[in-house]
């Protein structure tokens, strides 16, 4: 599979993991859309560090070839799905921590 | 110095995001059980994905800009401490966005 499926696929997990699967529905907030553009801001700053030093190569034939800031566009999809990911898992487990209080 | 390229900017992300644990108080480092269960998963899953990746050759690593301590997979250890890092910095950041504008 190419960097480019495989960053959809989980794009489509990540949703399937908030929407379904733990039922945070942080896409539906805008709490986490302002806290996505923030980490987005960041992102580009430290991956535009790691692509444009060449401290991380990728190899052409598994990417598009369109790059933001050094960068392949798959980095913005491998990023929003790690953003959501850690952030359903974070808001999952507060609403079991206030589940269990008395 | 250059081994530490990579290394120095995770270092970076953690320093810049420590005022909001520190000043603004979103509470992320205090709740250890918390981040912890959260970044298992994470961790492990985008793991998986680098070994894919890396056994692909989707993408390589500079070892001259790298410490040089490699994980099973092919994985160097700064891909480890970036899948602990990034979403730390992460919660942080959307703690310190509902702190602040007062939303859920």
């Amino acid at each position: 599979m190419s960097y480019t499926l495989l960053s959809v696929v989980g794009v489509a997990g990540a949703l399937l993991l908030d929407l379904v699967l733990l039922g945070t529905r942080l896409v539906r907030r805008r709490s986490f859309w302002t806290a996505y553009a923030i980490v987005l801001v960041f992102q580009l700053l430290t991956n535009g560090w790691l692509t444009g030093r060449d401290i991380v190569t990728y190899d052409d034939g598994a990417i598009l070839g369109a790059r933001l800031a050094f960068a392949p566009v798959e980095d913005l999809l491998f990023g929003f799905s790690l953003v959501l990911q850690t952030l359903s898992w974070w808001e999952w487990w507060g609403g079991r921590a206030a589940l269990a209080e008395p | 110095m250059r081994h530490l390229a990579y290394l120095a900017v995770l270092a970076l992300c953690l320093l810049g995001t420590l005022p909001l644990e520190v000043w603004l108080g979103v509470r992320v480092y205090r709740r250890p059980r918390r981040l912890l269960l959260t970044l298992l998963p994470v961790v492990a899953v985008f793991y998986l994905w680098d070994v894919y990746a890396i056994a692909a050759d989707h993408w390589t690593f500079d070892p001259a800009q790298t410490v040089g301590l490699v994980l099973p997979g092919g994985v160097p250890v700064e891909e480890l401490l970036f899948f602990v890092v990034v979403p730390t910095c992460a919660v942080l950041a959307f703690e310190a966005v509902r702190r602040v504008k007062g939303w859920r």
